[in-house]
């Protein structure tokens, strides 16, 4: 059993005792058909239970060590050996960062998203280039987006940066021409990036409902696989993970490239 | 899906139908063949595919086995989120409780984001009985609706059409339900796409109420989890102000930090990608809205009761096993009569519907799918490939031989069986029973008579030989002579 679970001690407590579910006990809950099916499930649950025997949950997959911060990629070193793919886990800790980035801009790229790798001081010239590139004029910025990116916004011909305050409605959204953000971390396995409704990302509608989303990356956002995101991250935020842009398969198993979010995505990483 | 899957016939007569379908088939060929191929090339990427396999499983058993602690966990955590948590015993229940927090909002319609769960219950149906109107938004989901059709896959359930029966539907019956397809539609599956998203736009931007399941439901946090492609998910998730998710009581994790496992094991495993385009997770009431979670039992803690049969809990949806499945493959996804087809349907529905508790297909007795529910568990050649590509590794085979067991017998079969124990209970027996066959093996038919022709139907008699084994031993002595 891994450590987490202090309370495994009394697996199946015959009463909801031990784990602060007290208001939700006999008489505290409003009467009704839900309250007397609540007690009728659990009865049910522990009666089926009873006697199994209790499970072991042993973790000997790759997992970055915890004190690792986002930037230092080559923790998951130990079982990852030797694998078919070509990019797996990087072994040198020096050249390991680059590893990552590469890595990420490559998985990126596979889900057809576009994808950029450049200097941070380059961060204003390519949002401006990539506006103009798409022809996006009114843009989306959350409240939280660095001056100097939203001003980029700004930049190029006929652009604005369209402030969500106060809140703009689905429609409104709607009739825009993209939203730029940054995002709260970006995954080099998998491709992914991950928004965390932060200031620099705004809420939720914001990156699903314009067409076009333009997502900055700051290179030291950049994980290498799952374990190490889901321990950055705050299952307290609203959290969206963006694995390229909106796709399907449901026909033929066929894959296009948007549908309902956002049919563009282009991610900038910025070392 | 006005459609019910009660009252189907048995499998053999569904599949003996199905493989008739030669475009059926060519589909089925085609699409399983596809994701094979992209599944196995994603988890071979990850050199600790089996220990994140195992791991899930083990979580997953750790969790069943304390499912009471846990649930009482999540509905605290939820609630202190601001999340309000309701419980259903079956399938009218959680309906009732839907129907009624739908009511209370004064819509009349809401958006669906794709849930097996939802189907399991026939929610569209029953919500349409109280005049709200359910749409789905995912692509394949609307297909099935506009079609009037059943699902035939976990993953894609409108598997079974290919692009220009797609089209068709579109054509003809997207006027119906809102905008119409243009006129000038292709069977390009991007103008198709292109089509379903300008379809449900305005729906979602005006939608005040969505219903949706979840992947994942973590204790610890009171969190949910939902995986999708298409972005309709995020749109209803996102979007209106009232949220309510309908969720298996199966799909509990403890602690945020096992999606770490379940998010490698389920995108590889279920699109064949190293991660679908969106997941979405939220605690609680968030940005505004107003939730509302339903914990479904509809039959779970029987299956959690039994011994054998309860680890098909541990399922996660992938749709893998039947993507692997030579049985699926030919006979598709109807054939099984259950929302829940494939080899994992097998062992599944024949245990929930066991229960008595399943469905607004509840409508007719349970005898109904009775004979259809027997033949479930003979839906396999016990081949094993579901049980290898499982990722929660649900041991499939040993199940349905389980269930096989538990399911009652025909009568001409078990008075055989009765005569082959007879004959096998002694040595002598059956030296008489042998020397008998040799004797008359040019009498014996290529097909047997009566009920026994059931066996031969698909099978040739082997031939007897003229002598045994034991008499060529004695007259040989042991080939000596």
């Amino acid at each position: 059993m891994s450590s987490r679970e202090p309370a495994d001690e009394a697996p199946t407590g015959s009463a909801p005792g031990g784990t602060g579910s007290a208001p939700g006990g006999i008489g505290s809950a409003p009467e009704g058909p839900t309250t007397s099916s609540r007690d009728r499930v659990l009865a049910r649950i522990r009666a089926a239970v009873a006697g199994a025997p209790e499970a072991r949950i042993t973790r000997s997959y790759r997992i970055a060590s915890p004190a690792s911060a986002p930037s230092s990629a080559p923790s998951s070193a130990p079982s990852s050996a030797p694998s078919s793919a070509p990019s797996s886990a990087p072994s040198s800790a020096s050249a390991s960062a680059g590893k990552v980035i590469e890595l990420f801009a490559e998985r990126v790229a596979d889900y057809r998203a576009v994808v950029h790798v450049v200097d941070a001081a380059r961060a204003g010239e390519v949002i401006a280039g990539a506006l103009a590139r798409r022809g996006a004029r009114r843009v989306a910025v959350p409240g939280g987006l660095p001056q100097e990116w939203a001003r980029a916004v700004r930049a190029h011909p006929g652009g604005e940066a369209v402030p969500d305050d106060p809140p703009l409605s689905a429609a409104e959204l709607d009739g825009l021409d993209g939203v730029v953000t940054g995002c709260a971390a970006g995954i080099a396995e998998t491709g992914t990036i991950v928004l965390d409704a932060g200031p620099d990302q705004g809420r939720r509608a914001l990156t699903l409902v314009p067409d076009y989303h333009l997502c900055l990356v700051w290179a030291g956002q950049i994980v290498t696989g799952v374990p190490e995101a889901v321990a950055a991250l705050d299952p307290a935020r609203p959290l969206t993970w963006i694995s390229g842009p909106s796709a399907t398969s449901d026909i033929e198993l066929d894959r296009v490239e948007g549908v309902h979010g956002p049919r563009t995505l282009e991610v900038v990483v910025l070392r | 899906m006005s459609g019910t899957f009660l009252g189907m016939p048995a499998f053999p007569r569904n599949a003996a139908a199905a493989v008739q379908d030669s475009q059926l088939r060519f589909n089925l060929r085609k699409a399983t063949r596809t994701i094979r191929g992209k599944r196995a090339a994603v988890v071979g990427e990850l050199p600790d595919w089996a220990a994140l396999r195992e791991a899930g499983k083990q979580i997953k058993d750790h969790t069943l086995r304390n499912l009471d602690r846990y649930l009482l966990q999540l509905e605290e955590a939820v609630t202190r989120a601001g999340g309000h948590v309701h419980w259903a015993a079956d399938a009218a229940e959680a309906n009732r409780i839907v129907a009624g927090l739908v009511e209370a909002t004064g819509e009349t319609s809401v958006v669906k984001v794709k849930s097996m769960a939802t189907q399991e219950i026939g929610l569209n149906e029953a919500l349409a009985e109280r005049g709200i109107t359910a749409y789905e938004t995912d692509l394949a989901e609307l297909i099935v609706q506009l079609g009037d059709d059943w699902p035939s896959h976990i993953l894609v359930p409108a598997i079974h059409r290919n692009r220009s029966e797609i089209r068709e539907i579109f054509r003809e019956r997207m006027g119906e339900w809102g905008r119409p397809a243009p006129e000038d539609l292709s069977d390009d599956p991007r103008a198709l796409a292109e089509a379903a998203r300008l379809h449900l736009r305005e729906r979602f931007l005006a939608s005040e109420v969505a219903i949706s399941g979840a992947n994942f439901m973590i204790a610890e946090t009171g969190t949910l989890v939902v995986l999708e492609s298409e972005g309709n998910g995020r749109m209803c998730l996102t979007l209106p102000r009232t949220l309510i998710s309908v969720v298996g009581i199966e799909k509990l994790l403890p602690a945020w930090r096992d999606l770490e496992v379940f998010l490698q094991l389920l995108p590889r495993s279920s699109t064949g990608e190293r991660m679908n385009p969106y997941t979405s997770t939220w605690t609680g009431a968030v940005e505004g809205q107003e939730f509302h979670l339903v914990l479904l039992d509809n039959g779970r803690t029987a299956v959690l009761a039994d011994e054998v049969g309860r680890q098909a809990l541990r399922c996660i949806r992938c749709s893998a096993c039947l993507n692997v499945c030579p049985v699926y493959e030919r006979a598709g996804g109807h054939a099984y009569g259950s929302v829940y087809p494939g080899p994992i349907g097998a062992i599944l529905t024949p245990q929930l519907r066991a229960s008595g508790t399943v469905a607004s297909r509840d409508r007719l007795p349970p005898s109904a799918t009775g004979d259809l529910d027997a033949s479930l568990p003979y839906a396999s050649s016990l081949c094993g490939a579901c049980f290898e590509v499982c990722p929660v590794a649900i041991d499939i085979p040993e199940v349905l031989v389980h269930l096989r067991a538990r399911t009652p017998h025909p009568r001409a079969e078990r008075l055989g069986m009765r005569a082959a124990g007879w004959v096998f209970d002694r040595p002598v027996r059956l030296a008489r029973a042998q020397r008998l066959g040799g004797r008359l093996r040019r009498f014996l038919p290529r097909r047997l008579p009566g009920p026994l022709s059931a066996w031969t139907d698909t099978r040739d008699i082997p031939d007897v030989p003229a002598e045994s084994f034991r008499d060529w031993w004695d007259r040989t002595e042991g080939g000596t002579r």
